[in-house]
């Protein structure tokens, strides 16, 4: 299971030989007779943007569980390289209104992030106001800020998002995704999201995944949006929304979060890795 | 001084008021209402156990307790029906079998309105002292614990996620909350005590700002209605017990009216 194998990774020392920050391999899990996910392997590495995609009841959200731990596998397995600071970005949180918090305190409460660290997380996400707010009180898109200020401020080395921009306004859904890359080149993290917003993620994402229970493609989004499979599943309109904003993506990052040209960038070991050829992993 | 029966009674159950605020809290929080009221009513049926097998009855209430959140948990992993209809079918079975079991031990007599309704007045010097004690073991309990149990009850998934491991946290809340019944149930009865867990942190929730200050306030909260409850019994000649708790409402009303008179729009 996930977990025991968690722990014997964390036994072993340092990082993942290849590299990865997390990585699935034949990922499969079933309730209730069903395989909600099935045979599902991909791996995130530092500096490297992973997006999941896919329509409602792919298992998206069910993967990202998974893969931290907090739904139980029943084939397959994760590893996590040791020692890895996590930042977690919840599709929903509900905070119970007879708790009695702040933003700021909120901020603080699983990591301990220094007073400096939670004012400039707030400020970069754009609620840097709220900070004595009650959490209770903010609004849906407020809120997605705050749980993703949280997260970055605890400096990680894996950020992982479930729908992070759900609620925000359309301007604001940009400037977090600029935000989001920017992390990743500062902080050299690696980053897994799942999301709908399509024309977005194909914009700044390294590599794209296509789930639908599994791994209908994968690839650089510039090879996803052109593949049958991803065309079947958003249809053809879906590929025309990657030209809207090609032309922002005109650079790649190595490990080290420094820019290469695309072209370097799309070498085999960057890719997340698919049941079907998994030889790429290596 | 413990010598007077009343402030025998008064020293309980400010010990007991001081930790029944700090886990009322996460009680309120964690929505543990029922639970609670469960593993309260589970205590008779540790009584009677305890009476059964001619063990300390505090050891029979506890160990049932801990067995009937064991059994909650177990029953929880079958997703068919709800917690609260496992909580009550738990509840009222334990509750019943203790009084069947009660009913048959025809060879003992047990006073059991003074296990419903609690019997703080007959409180002895031993007693005070074993509160007390035990009390402050558990909030030396929850103190360790607060910080991860705080994490936990705001954000279980993601302080799960990000490498917290509530399950062990969890399970130490459950055996102080055990605990804590245990050593309540003299002073209120085992169908009150989740009154004293829950309407002293309902009421220090509008004053408190951060959830530390909520648990302090909570304590003292539930010492006044204590204080004041058992006053009050002793000049209107009411049952101890019953008379804490509705000393604990009007403090709640009060706070009720205070908050009526300051709206907030925003915190902050």
């Amino acid at each position: 299971m996930a977990l025991q194998h968690l722990t014997l990774q964390e036994a072993t020392g340092p990082a993942r030989p290849d590299g990865a920050l997390v990585a699935a391999h034949g990922l499969g899990v079933v309730r209730a007779g069903r395989w909600l996910i099935r045979d599902v392997s991909l791996a995130v590495r530092p500096g490297e943007i992973v997006t999941i995609v896919g329509p409602n009841g792919a298992g998206k959200t069910t993967l990202l569980r998974a893969m931290l731990g907090l739904e139980r596998s029943d084939a397959g397995r994760v590893e996590r390289a040791s020692g890895l600071t996590t930042g977690y970005v919840p599709q929903r949180l509900a905070i119970d209104p007879a708790m009695p918090l702040t933003v700021r305190r909120l901020m603080t409460l699983i990591g301990r992030s220094s007073r400096a660290a939670v004012d400039r997380a707030l400020y970069q996400v754009g609620i840097g106001h709220l900070a004595e707010a009650a959490p209770q009180t903010l609004s849906g898109g407020e809120f997605q800020r705050l749980l993703l200020a949280r997260a970055i401020s605890r400096r990680p080395g894996l950020l992982v998002l479930d729908e992070p921009v759900q609620g925000v306004d359309v301007q604001g859904e940009v400037a977090l995704y600029d935000l989001i890359a920017r992390l990743r080149d500062d902080l050299g993290c690696g980053v897994l999201l799942v999301s709908h917003d399509l024309h977005v993620v194909m914009a700044r994402t390294d590599t794209v995944v296509c789930l639908n229970g599994h791994v209908c493609c994968h690839g650089p989004p510039e090879t996803v949006a052109e593949s049958p499979e991803y065309r079947r599943l958003f249809g053809p309109r879906a590929a025309e929304t990657l030209a809207v904003y090609r032309h922002r993506h005109d650079h790649g990052h190595a490990a080290d979060g420094s820019v290469v040209p695309l072209a370097q960038r799309q070498e085999p070991a960057r890719k997340a890795t698919t049941g079907g050829n998994r030889d790429d992993a290596r | 001084m413990l010598d007077d029966f009343f402030v025998r009674a008064v020293a309980a159950g400010i010990g007991v008021a001081l930790v029944t605020g700090p886990l009322g809290c996460f009680v309120v929080w964690r929505r543990m209402a029922f639970f609670g009221d469960t593993m309260a009513h589970a205590a008779l049926l540790g009584v009677a156990l305890g009476i059964f097998l001619s063990v300390n009855l505090t050891v029979g209430v506890f160990a049932v307790m801990v067995a009937v959140a064991v059994a909650l948990s177990l029953l929880q992993r079958q997703h068919q029906l709800p917690s609260d209809a496992l909580l009550g079918i738990l509840a009222h079975a334990t509750l019943s079998l203790g009084l069947v079991l009660i009913a048959l031990m025809t060879w003992v007599r047990v006073d059991l309105m003074g296990y419903l309704f609690g019997d703080i007045l007959a409180v002895s010097a031993d007693d005070v002292m074993a509160i007390w004690i035990g009390g402050l073991a558990i909030l030396a309990g929850v103190c360790v614990i607060w910080r991860r149990l705080l994490a936990d009850t705001v954000a279980s998934d993601v302080a799960s996620a990000e490498g917290l491991s509530p399950e062990r946290v969890r399970l130490a809340f459950m055996v102080l909350l055990a605990a804590t019944i245990a050593i309540a149930m003299k002073l209120v009865g085992i169908l009150l005590i989740t009154a004293l867990l829950i309407i002293p942190a309902a009421t220090a929730r509008r004053f408190a700002r951060t959830p530390e200050a909520m648990a302090v306030l909570a304590a003292g909260i539930g010492a006044g209605a204590v204080a004041g409850g058992l006053f009050g019994s002793l000049h209107l000649d009411t049952p101890a017990g019953p008379s804490i708790v509705v000393a604990a409402l009007c403090l709640f009303l009060l706070s009720l009216a205070a908050g009526l008179g300051r709206p907030r729009a925003r915190e902050g």
